[in-house]
């Protein structure tokens, strides 16, 4: 026989060690999140922001010689304003340098700018253009590697005026896809999720629900019902691009629905959600306790009664957390929209079903391949702004739970 | 003897799958009194009980033979209609199993479903009065409105009984309705009933001997699926007929 205090203190320490392995196994998964959240912060932050410059216009310059009302020539202007404002007169090398500091579309918005002006102000305005991608990616980190030794100096110039500065992006909420990475935003991709969620949700919702109170309030218990049942379950497993591929068959091929279209896309993914929402509205009426039912029946309700009245009413909260987590689920999917062609360089931002688009995680997955530092700040950015959706539903899914939540 | 019964069964057999729960069980229930239903568990009083408003329907493996008659009809004919039938036969449970609703919208909501009322104020009437002739309206008549499972046991049970009058049904059936309930509730319950009889035909099942004495008129004894006896309440407690039935109001058994 063994010394009991011995024992008692082995065992304690067995105890101590067990519950350190458990804690270990929560600490490490977490500190690994934090710091992949972390990084996705950090990488993303310098993407919601832009430098501008700020350029000094007054009548005299859009009555200059070169510029013609009736036929305008934006792009001169934009280099005549910069020249003027950095009071230099280039050279022909350095008017191939000069425009190269602010966007290609720089000059579209001082378009647009000058086109909500009165004729010819009066007074001198101030125009804020977009700087490049290479003089963004100078102010923001430093990175030299890609200015000439003028438009350092330029910089510099600007920089001592203040008239370089850094603002909230408002184009990345605005703009689509684009192949310039200061041009490039995410409202395209945002629409096109949004409406294929939309089309998800309307296909998805009533017939999950109606399927699942059929098998369970309907349907006799046999071989074909339990057959019916396991095949549902195991549709939740299927990996999601074969969805894709009968979406490219079936949708496409032979109903000859439109390509790349939050149509077809909503569909294909409704196909993925639509066990996912059969089982959690099966559960959360199979929760609903039978006395209830019977409480209903018994003072002459019929069965169409008891269900609409009773049975489903308390079963909705179960059935809505199912689906808000089906569809976030739906919304990070890629893998079947890759097959009908929703993983595609769009420009325009969608309007309608039908329309061409792409969605939030096929737009990351495309800008993750491309090398420019601005892409991958906006690859980081449009991840947040996915987390921060999924975040949002996942919420919503508990509210509506805690909210609803019954005790019998 | 036939001609005054509100339900008379004949020859029941009910069977749940291969197995028999009912052997051809004949009963007359009489009008305006309590007539209990005794026996060990799983005898098939609750059966017989279920099988009287047709409760056993939704219950898919079971078949049943026989007649029920209510009023003198068959309420297994094909041309019944459960709805109508469980409208004039009321069940209260053995647990109290209120609506997860306010206690207004329990009681409101048979009559609203019948078409009873078509005011307001006619639906607010059948409340009031069905709350009352529960016995529990002085204790929530300010707080018709908070939710049903917020009351006690007892008066969640009071209200399953105001819920199954506010149709005013012919008969109640009563699945031991006290079982889930503590001594105080109980007695208010039994007291209940001994009111109800003035104005409905009440059928209880019930596993309390005592209770069976305090409450029904006319008792009967189950026994693995057989109607051993049967008589008045009186009779069957002070000089029952049969070895069995001796046997387990004794407590020899059961």
């Amino acid at each position: 026989m063994t010394n009991p205090k011995k024992h008692l203190k082995k065992r304690l320490s067995r105890e101590k060690r067990f519950r350190f392995v458990t804690f270990l196994s929560l600490a490490i998964p977490i500190t690994f999140l934090t710091f992949l959240v972390g990084h996705i912060f950090y990488q993303a932050w310098p993407a919601f922001f832009h430098h501008y410059i700020d350029l000094e216009i007054n009548a005299a310059d859009l009555q200059s010689s070169s510029f013609k009302e009736s036929n305008p020539d934006y792009r001169l202007l934009t280099r005549q304003l910069l020249e003027k404002n950095l009071e230099i007169t280039a050279t022909p090398q350095q008017r191939r340098e000069l425009p190269r500091m602010l966007s290609p579309h720089a000059s579209d918005d001082l378009a647009i700018t000058l086109e909500k002006l009165p004729s010819s102000p009066t007074t001198p305005y101030i125009v804020s253009l977009p700087t490049s991608a290479i003089i963004d990616q100078y102010m923001t980190t430093g990175d030299n590697s890609k200015l000439t030794a003028n438009q350092q100096q330029w910089i510099a110039a600007l920089e001592t005026q203040e008239k370089i500065n850094r603002a909230f992006d408002t184009s990345f909420w605005q703009s689509g896809d684009s192949r310039e990475p200061e041009e490039a935003g995410i409202w395209g991709s945002i629409m096109g999720s949004f409406l294929t969620m939309i089309i998800t949700l309307l296909l998805s919702l009533p017939f999950g629900t109606a399927a699942a109170l059929y098998l369970e309030e309907f349907a006799k218990k046999n071989f074909l019902s339990r057959l019916i049942e396991i095949n549902i379950n195991n549709l939740a497993a299927v990996p999601s691009i074969i969805f894709g591929l009968l979406g490219i068959v079936v949708f496409l091929g032979i109903f000859g629905l439109p390509r790349s279209s939050p149509l077809v896309g909503g569909m294909v993914l409704a196909l993925m959600t639509l066990p996912v929402i059969i089982i959690a509205a099966r559960a959360s009426l199979r929760a609903i306790p039978n006395s209830i039912r019977q409480a209903a029946l018994a003072v002459g309700a019929s069965h169409a009664q008891v269900i609409w009245h009773h049975v489903f009413p308390l079963a909705l909260p179960g059935i809505l957390t199912g689906t808000i987590l089906g569809m976030a689920r739906a919304l990070g999917e890629t893998a079947p929209l890759m097959m009908i062609g929703m993983i595609a360089f769009i420009v325009d931002i969608p309007s309608g079903f039908t329309d061409p688009s792409t969605v939030l995680p096929a737009q990351i997955f495309m800008w993750s391949d491309l090398q420019e530092t601005a892409f991958v700040e906006k690859t980081y950015a449009a991840i947040l702004v996915l987390i921060v959706f999924l975040i949002m539903m996942n919420l919503l899914a508990i509210i509506i739970r805690q909210r609803v939540e019954k005790k019998w | 003897m036939s001609s005054t019964a509100k339900i008379s069964v004949r020859q029941l057999q009910v069977y749940y799958g291969s197995k028999q729960a009912l052997k051809n069980v004949s009963l007359e229930i009489l009008p305006m009194q309590v007539t209990a239903l005794i026996g060990p568990s799983g005898c098939g009083k609750s059966t017989f009980l279920r099988c009287l408003n047709r409760m056993n329907d939704v219950i898919e493996s079971c078949r049943i033979h026989g007649e029920i008659l209510l009023d003198g009809q068959n309420i297994y004919n094909s041309d019944i209609d459960v709805v109508t039938l469980r409208a004039k036969v009321g069940m209260v449970f053995q647990k109290p199993n209120p609506f997860p609703k306010s206690i207004y919208e329990n009681v409101a909501y048979a009559p609203k479903l019948h078409g009873l009322a078509n005011k307001r104020d006619d639906l607010d009437q059948i409340v009031m009065t069905s709350l009352e002739k529960a016995g529990l309206l002085a204790e929530v008549k300010d707080r018709l409105k908070d939710p049903a499972l917020s009351l006690s046991g007892g008066q969640q049970q009071r209200l399953c009984i105001a819920r199954a009058i506010a149709i005013n049904p012919d008969v109640i059936l009563m699945d031991e309705p006290c079982s889930a309930l503590d001594p105080i509730a109980t007695a208010k319950v039994e007291e209940l009933i001994d009111e109800l009889r003035v104005n409905f035909t009440i059928v209880i099942v019930t596993h309390s001997m005592q209770q069976a004495a305090r409450v029904s008129q006319k008792t009967a004894f189950f026994h693995l699926g057989e109607l051993i006896e049967t008589g008045p309440t009186e009779d069957i407690f002070t000089k029952p007929q049969d070895q069995r039935t001796q046997g387990y109001i004794t407590g020899r058994f059961g």
